[in-house]
């Protein structure tokens, strides 16, 4: 299966990646090739195996519910570009 | 044309665990912005999320309380978007293996009869931070104290077919979390936020029609009336020659309307797979029986033991349970004054008149449910009438006694010597002789009516102290003999 350039720019957008014109070309021969390679994996018949969605052979541990951190909120904040009252401040995301 | 309207909720429910679902940062609210952000919520570079069991085990007991099938093994995925409240870039949520899958649970329909809304699935899933718009000079300020706060994710059936029904459904989740206390349920502090799903058809058509979804609204009251104005836009749009197209719309109370969110190109494309972070979520049936084990009594069930133990009717069993402080209340309440019909009729109307007026929850109420329960056994063992108990009651909230102490301090008790009685009455029946001459030579059908203006005379010289009942023989003693 060939991805189309579209494809590409559409993940692009989502990922906020700013890709080139070479880039992106690049990226259409690399990720079809990942794409066939994909296909072929398909093709193989999967009916008796269970899907897996961990490689390691392992169960989730729990942790006992229990507050373990104090606040750091300064040294956080001495390495934000910008905080007021407590707030890390953004661009503004609403207009 | 007749329209059917079709609704599903998502109702999302904050966990009340101490600390949060993939660190051990506080969950509680109302601290000072971000001094409840870690590390992890942050998502510094290298954290790594570790799962909170309390979540686990709250989930659990959620799918069991509405006879859900609870997945033996769940997975975890990222749910990939871009907003400066969410610092990882995804949210971690359970799109393909949840842990709790379909269920069921009972609403009340307005008429009297139940309906059985289906539970699609119920998911673990993290909060995000909260973004605060105000004027920061041109930028917007971030708090992610709640960024990581556990939240269950409670999916239904498109199975509701008006807004009342979905309010029914809301409130009977609501009724749920509190009984489990798994969550406090305060949706004034966003500890559940509901979206809903809303489309119309014409009635008899089996496809439904394009939904539109209405985003984060925050009490039952909205959730009524965005479902009514945005059913009221669809079919107008529609009758208009227009269509309806799937989009995520947000209630303004103040229009009481929904409009369109700015939706962005792609905006719906999350590109979920499962987080490589965490493992999948194992339980074992020992487990589940243990939680089982531990269930308390749910509403369905208390309602239904209202209704037999103490012969109430269906809707003074379903108002009693609708939360487990109020039911608990009711119970205190009957075992003191050991009559449950007379405390049912007290809570529900005398009790809940006054929280309304000073809109305070049952589980402020400033008069005990001891205290309720021996004034209703003063009017049981005739010290006093229901009408003076009633007097009784403003006092009590305003702590001025126990019911004895204000019956004795105000000279309220019942006058039950009949000497006494008796002497009120003739002092009223010397006083309205005509009267009295026109009851004698009244029919025998029409004097129990003409009665009641002597009793009322009575009552009324005795400042509703004297025994109604014992005001009754007397005067017709004395007026037919």
């Amino acid at each position: 299966m060939a991805i189309s350039r579209e494809d590409i720019e559409k993940v692009a957008y989502l990922a906020r990646l700013q890709l080139d014109e070479a880039q992106t070309g690049a990226l259409e021969k690399d990720l079809t090739n990942i794409l066939n390679l994909v296909d072929q994996l398909q093709a193989a018949d999967t009916d008796a195996v269970q899907p897996m969605a961990h490689p390691l052979d392992a169960v989730q541990r729990l942790r006992a519910d229990a507050v373990t951190e104090s606040d750091q909120r300064a040294a956080f904040q001495a390495v934000a570009p910008a905080t007021e009252n407590g707030l890390y401040l953004v661009p503004r995301v609403i207009e | 044309m007749q329209w059917e309207v079709v609704i599903g909720l998502e109702v999302h429910v904050q966990l009340a665990t101490q600390s949060k679902i993939f660190s051990g940062a506080s969950a509680a609210f109302g601290a000072d912005p971000n001094t409840q952000a870690s590390a992890i919520d942050l998502a510094m570079p290298g954290m790594l999320p570790v799962l909170n069991g309390e979540a686990v085990r709250m989930a659990v007991c959620f799918g069991l309380a509405v006879n859900a099938e609870i997945a033996h093994r769940s997975v975890f995925d990222r749910k990939n978007y871009f907003y400066p409240d969410l610092p990882k870039g995804y949210q971690i949520s359970q799109m393909y293996a949840p842990i709790v899958g379909t269920g069921l649970v009972e609403i009340p329909l307005e008429n009297g009869e139940t309906k059985q809304v289906r539970i699609h699935h119920a998911h673990l899933e993290e909060d995000a931070g909260k973004s605060l718009h105000e004027d920061f000079h041109g930028m917007t300020g971030i708090d992610l104290n709640r960024a990581g706060t556990p939240l269950l994710e409670i999916v239904s059936d498109p199975d509701m077919r008006s807004a009342a029904e979905a309010v029914a459904y809301l409130r009977k989740i609501h009724s749920i979390v509190t009984y489990l206390g798994i969550s406090d349920g305060d949706m004034s502090q966003g500890s559940m936020r509901c979206d809903c799903n809303v489309s119309v058809r014409p009635v008899g058509q089996t496809e439904f029609g394009t939904r539109a979804e209405i985003k984060n609204v925050n009490s039952f009251r909205f959730v009524e009336k965005a479902i009514n104005a945005e059913v009221q836009r669809q079919i107008e749009l529609i009758e208009d020659g227009g269509r309806v197209i799937q989009e995520t719309r947000l209630y303004d109370p103040d229009a009481n309307e929904t409009r369109a969110m700015r939706t962005k190109e792609y905006a719906n494309d999350y590109r979920y797979f499962p987080d490589p972070d965490l493992l999948p979520v194992v339980i074992d049936d020992s487990y589940i029986q243990r939680l089982r084990d531990t269930l308390p009594e749910l509403p369905d069930e208390k309602r239904h033991r209202f209704t037999e133990n103490y012969s109430l009717s269906d809707y003074d069993a379903a108002v009693l349970s609708q939360t487990r402080a109020l039911a608990d209340y009711f119970e205190q309440v009957v075992e003191t004054s050991g009559d449950a019909k007379l405390s049912a009729n007290w809570v529900m109307v005398e009790l809940s008149r006054l929280l309304n007026q000073n809109d305070t929850p049952i589980e402020r109420c400033p008069i005990a449910a001891e205290s309720l329960g021996q004034l209703i056994q003063r009017i049981r063992d005739n010290t006093i009438s229901g009408k003076i108990a009633k007097q009784i009651l403003e006092p009590l909230w305003n702590g001025e006694g126990t019911p004895d102490q204000i019956i004795e301090k105000q000279g309220l008790k019942q006058v039950t010597d009949s000497g006494a009685i008796e002497q009120i009455v003739d002092e009223v029946l010397a006083n309205s002789q005509e009267q009295v001459d026109n009851y004698r030579a009244a029919p025998e059908d029409r004097r129990p009516k003409m009665l009641g203006f002597f009793v009322g005379q009575v009552m009324k010289a005795s400042k509703g102290k004297a025994n109604p009942a014992q005001v009754n023989d007397i005067l017709k003693q004395k007026l037919e003999g």
